[in-house]
């Protein structure tokens, strides 16, 4: 027996390649969909992993310092750093803004880290490590910055000397990391206004301008525009400790929030983006249903377009399992060729997307499962519609 | 009873006894076949005639089993199939293989090759590929198409599409073709050709064929004809002329 799908597909295969063109562009839109949110639940999880840290300390009651606020003392990391199973610690301070460079500005997120301690930039893809504790910055690969630009953050400029790659917020913007002294200043020194303003309050507050106590009002005002808080302590745990049980540890002693990787991994991908997972979910789910309808209906057309010769089949003696068959394969063609289209366009464009995509083996297999599944649903139409048809429909007309 | 019998004894390739077709019921009901008799025996070629709108191509359908008759008999091939309803579950596999069809139009598949479209009953039948294909290859050479047997049926003039039309009814060697009107689309020449070639194949495969048609040239040629009035058939002498030789 011939294969009749073929040699229909081979006779009408600029239509059917057409076909399969329009709809590889469907198949790519959700593919990159499917890459968006790995991209994302990636992204989320990056700048943690980068920072190589076991444990996150942060404000009580706070699930900082990327999900929320957290604002702590920048001395608080000497007393952790006695407890038991505490190899290394570190401030941090995290913070987005918006940086100049050029006429524009970047969005970034500005990470202090202090040098060698966990909350360093990881593996630098260009340049050098920062030498200088001011004024040298080093950049992800996405702010497409370069070695020797010079940006722009609050008062002060800074040379980019390296680049990462890979290193994101949780909402992808692109990450610019800073020595702690200049974070420090880049969040909490305050503008030159806001301090001759704090300045006269303090002086005008005659509970702290008291004639008798000369120094209290310099005190107080050396107190107020100190910069000494952080966002975060970073912990290593030495080889053969738990993390969590030195985590129990610090939450016993200290009265500060703590969370292991896992946990962190956790508020990030299920609490930070989760909005944007669903939002994205939603999207696929109706992307998923429009591409049923528009698969169903492109071939339901296709099997109407033969239905004369469908119905000549089943005149000259043509069993429904032939019909059939012919319907379904050409339906798996549609769906293979168009995958295939699909796979190829989404790999194509995904890099000019802002942000980052990932495609994942198991997700391409399963989304190629799911579309010959919907072509083999699709079809159930078509073959219902030429096993209806009449052979006598063949004459006449 | 008594005719059943005899009926099933006479050496006739296809028979029918008393059918009737109406289509639709109550006072819409058109009664297009009001009980009619008709027999051919293998190797004859008979003429269905009459007006339009009398039946013909109605009875030509039930004889074919595209459509179910309403009441009434039918022996094919000396075996009852009909008796007011199919005695026969699969009717698609006795079109297949018992009943060749020939059309106003030739009802060629397009997108297969004019070989495979011949080739595609016997395969349809379980025949392996290439000796449906062989079988194709021959019948296309006694119908003089052979020389197109790679080429879409589009690629063929009227006559030839027609001729393949015929190769394909006889690619099974049915003992009874059914053609309705085949030479409509052609000249009178052609006419000529194609019903010429019809009742040689009859002789040389012995098979019985019914050939519906209005076209004078042909008319007289038939040794034995129906004809068709408000659904009910009378018997007639034909003319019985001779064929023509083939023109070159
Ligand atoms: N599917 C149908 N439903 C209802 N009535 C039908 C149908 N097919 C045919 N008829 C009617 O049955 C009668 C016989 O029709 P049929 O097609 O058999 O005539 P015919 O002799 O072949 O005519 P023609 O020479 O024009 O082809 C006509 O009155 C026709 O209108
Ligand atoms: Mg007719």
């Amino acid at each position: 027996m011939i294969n009749l799908a073929v040699k229909e597909i081979a006779y009408s295969w600029f239509r059917y390649v057409l076909t399969a063109f329009g709809l590889g562009l469907l198949i790519g839109v959700t593919l990159t969909m499917t890459g968006l949110v790995r991209g994302m639940m990636d992204d989320a999880i990056s700048l943690i992993q980068g920072t190589h840290a076991d444990l996150w300390v942060v404000q009580d009651d706070t699930m900082g310092p990327y999900a929320e606020s957290s604002t702590l003392y920048d001395d608080l990391y000497r007393s952790i750093a006695g407890l038991p199973g505490v190899a290394e610690v570190s401030n941090v301070a995290y913070l987005t803004v918006q940086a100049r460079y050029g006429g524009t500005d970047i969005r970034v997120l500005v990470a202090g880290f202090n040098h060698d301690r966990p909350g360093e930039p990881p593996y630098l893809v260009a340049g050098r490590p920062i030498t200088k504790s001011h004024y040298e910055a080093i950049a992800d690969t996405k702010t497409g910055l370069k070695v020797g630009d010079k940006i722009g953050i609050r008062r002060d400029e800074y040379t980019i000397v390296g680049l990462t790659n890979r290193m994101v917020s949780s909402g992808g913007d692109p990450v610019v990391f800073i020595t702690m002294q200049d974070a420090q200043i880049v969040q909490f020194q305050k503008d030159n206004t806001s301090i001759y303003n704090d300045r006269n309050r303090l002086a005008s507050n005659p509970q702290l301008n008291r004639p008798g106590i000369p120094g209290l009002l310099q005190a107080v005002t050396v107190s107020q525009l100190s910069n000494n808080k952080i966002n975060a302590v970073l912990v290593r745990v030495s080889p053969g400790y738990d993390p969590s049980g030195v985590a129990d540890n610090i939450r016993r002693w200290k009265h500060f929030k703590v969370y292991t990787y896992e946990q962190m991994t956790k508020i990030l991908q299920e609490k930070v983006i989760v909005n944007a997972l669903r939002q994205l979910g939603m999207f696929m789910g109706i992307l998923a249903i429009v591409s049923t309808a528009i698969i169903a209906l492109i071939i339901y057309t296709m099997t109407l377009g033969k239905i004369k010769e469908i119905a000549v089949l089943k005149l000259v003696g043509a069993k429904n399992s032939t019909i059939a068959g012919m319907i379904l394969q050409e339906a798996w063609g549609l769906g293979l060729l168009g995958f295939i289209v699909g796979k190829v366009a989404s790999t194509l464009w995904a890099p000019f997307f802002p942000k980052h995509i990932e495609f994942i083996f198991t997700d391409t297999i399963v989304a190629f499962l799911l579309t010959m599944l919907i072509c083999t649903l699709s079809s159930i139409i078509g073959i219902r519609a030429a096993l209806k048809v009449q052979p006598s429909s063949a004459l006449g007309g | 009873m008594q005719l059943l019998q005899t009926s099933l004894d006479a050496p006739f390739a296809i028979q029918m006894e008393n059918l009737v077709k109406t289509y639709g019921s109550g006072p819409t009901a058109v009664h297009a076949i009001r009980g009619v008799n008709l027999s051919v025996r293998p190797g004859e070629v008979v003429g269905l005639l009459g007006p339009s709108g009398s039946g013909k191509t109605t009875l030509l359908q039930c004889l074919g089993a595209i459509i179910d008759p309403t009441s009434g008999r039918i022996i094919l091939d000396g075996e009852l199939i009909y008796d007011n309803g199919w005695l026969i579950k699969d009717l698609r596999a006795l079109r297949r293989d018992k009943i060749g069809f020939v059309f106003q139009a030739p009802y060629l598949i397009p997108f297969i090759s004019v070989l495979d479209n011949v080739a595609l009953l016997p395969m349809l039948a379980g025949q392996s590929n290439s000796n449906a294909r062989q079988r194709a290859l021959e019948l296309l050479t006694v119908l003089e198409v052979s020389h197109r047997a790679h080429a879409k049926p589009f690629e063929l003039s009227g006559g030839e599409q027609q001729r393949v039309a015929i190769a394909r009814a006889l690619a099974n060697k049915p003992p009874f073709i059914l053609a309705d009107e085949p030479t409509a689309p052609l000249d009178s020449d052609r006419s000529l050709i194609v019903m010429n070639l019809l009742a040689r194949l009859a002789a040389q495969y012995n098979t019985a064929i019914i050939v519906i048609t209005h076209d004078d040239v042909i008319i007289p040629r038939f040794k034995r004809l129906y004809r068709l009035r408000d659904g009910i058939a009378t018997e007639e002498q034909g003319e019985g002329l001779p064929f023509p030789d083939q023109p070159a």
